[in-house]
């Protein structure tokens, strides 16, 4: 596995008006890793996590991924996104979607690419079919392969697995698993405990915008996730 | 890729999307036919009155109409985040906004062209002779409504009235544009000659596509990451 940090997150702070939604966080994710990013709703977690995909930046602090800035062309072709949006146009097709991702990934071949992520994900019987004809279901495992097609090294997931259906679930699952085999780092939060504790190797609990957390997953927590929050979380 | 291969491949996506669902189309070409009906009710067609006023009639058109378009460029990539999609891919903000003119671009020449025979019909006007001239001023003019327009509604996209901003800001920074345009288009309707004077309004025509288009690629970025 390598060792190197594939993220290092320096003293960044994060405003929204006057409210510091982040406050002088700092940590690295080691290459190869699998961090569960957790906190309550309205943590600072989302914010987080849309900083790294160079959605927004930092008022203070410094963050590098993969060796370089968030925003850099090279960076981003090796990030894959998953946030609380699916991410996919409704009036275009599964394969058009995909395929335009592809595209814009920079992939070569963009058409088998797209075809492959369909079968892999199940939804190659209806690859000409509308989104916005899909069931949530289908959507959901289309996010996915947007998410995952172009064979990213850096894994950012933002609640993963709510709303979820078992197919999803299952499908997600079985890439995240192959992705840390691969060694590819993933951050990923959420509030199903159980799922991301099962994966994670490492944890990181955020508490009203400060680091209250970050080490590696214990016995303790999975076996009780709500352990973490007894200990470290708010009262 | 290319900026220009990445900028084709948002162009033709958001493209593909309103022939699918037409929804900015058709409201903008009725928005226009309906406001060239209204004004052809309001003035005397064929008369000296609206040979004065007709280029400054067409592009209040356009430009009224484009906004309907312009507006749904960025708001519809709020629907499912594709907006976030579409910005964490290497797409740069540039290519992204370059694809977007192209498509909204191609969107309101189409509209412009439909409405301009209708133009000729209400208003009892001839079909200009020079009609290649004043192709140019409409290909010249609508580029600077898109990049302006393009612009603003990247900026405007997570206001909750962004329908009312979009035109408030745009139109006062369109004026230097719409001028030009207006007063070629009458000259060329009305099938006057140009003067040497007029050569000016082209440069200035130009003049403020190159650098719209030039400050909206530069600025771009910071508009849609911060």
């Amino acid at each position: 596995m390598c060792v190197m940090s594939a993220v290092a997150i320096e003293g960044v702070w994060k405003f929204y008006g006057d409210f510091p939604a982040l406050k002088d966080i700092s940590f690295n994710v080691d290459g190869g890793a699998c961090l569960a990013l957790l906190g309550r709703n309205g943590a600072g977690k989302t914010t987080l996590l849309r900083m790294l995909a160079g959605l927004s930046k930092a008022a203070k602090g410094s963050i590098t991924i993969l060796g370089g800035d968030a925003r850099a062309e090279k960076t981003r072709a090796r990030i894959g996104v998953l946030g609380h949006g699916i991410g996919v146009y409704e009036e275009l097709s599964a394969f058009e979607n995909l395929r335009l991702f592809a595209r814009l990934y920079g992939m070569e071949n963009p058409r088998q690419i797209a075809m492959e992520w369909l079968e892999r994900t199940g939804l190659d019987r209806v690859s000409d079919g509308l989104v916005r004809e899909f069931s949530r279901g289908m959507r959901q495992r289309l996010a996915v392969a947007r998410a995952f097609l172009h064979n990213p090294s850096l894994l950012l997931l933002d609640e993963p697995f709510t709303a979820l259906d078992d197919r999803a679930i299952a499908v997600l699952q079985g890439l995240l698993k192959g992705a840390l085999a691969e060694g590819r780092t993933i951050i990923m939060s959420t509030h199903q405990l159980r799922e991301a504790l099962e994966l994670a190797t490492d944890v990181a609990l955020i508490n009203r915008g400060k680091l209250a957390f970050r080490g590696e997953r214990s016995r303790e927590m999975l076996e009780d996730p709500g352990w973490l929050y007894r200990h470290y979380g708010e009262a | 890729m290319t900026f220009l291969q990445q900028a084709l491949a948002i162009a033709g996506k958001d493209l593909r999307s309103e022939i699918r669902s037409k929804e900015t189309v058709n409201a903008s070409l009725s928005f226009a036919l309906v406001i060239l009906m209204l004004f052809s009710f309001a003035f005397d067609p064929g008369s000296d009155q609206v040979r004065e006023i007709s280029g400054g009639l067409l592009w209040l058109v356009y430009a009224f109409a484009g906004t309907l378009i312009l507006n749904r460029s960025f708001a519809r990539e709020l629907v499912n985040d594709c907006l976030d999609a579409l910005i964490s891919s290497p797409a740069s903000g540039a290519q992204v906004f370059f694809g977007k003119c192209l498509a909204n671009y191609l969107l309101l020449m189409v509209v412009e062209c439909v409405s301009f025979p209708v133009f000729i019909i209400f208003y009892n006007a001839r079909w200009p002779a020079r009609w290649g001239l004043l192709l140019l001023v409409m290909l010249l003019g609508t580029w600077g409504i898109t990049v302006i327009g393009t612009l603003f509604s990247a900026m405007t996209v997570n206001l909750r009235l962004r329908e009312l901003m979009l035109p408030t800001l745009v139109y006062p920074m369109l004026i230097p544009a719409l001028l030009g345009a207006i007063r070629l288009s009458t000259v060329l309707i009305a099938g006057e000659a140009l003067e040497t004077d007029d050569q000016i309004w082209f440069k200035l025509l130009a003049g403020f596509d190159v650098i719209f288009t030039a400050l909206s690629l530069a600025l771009v970025e910071i508009v849609l990451v911060g």
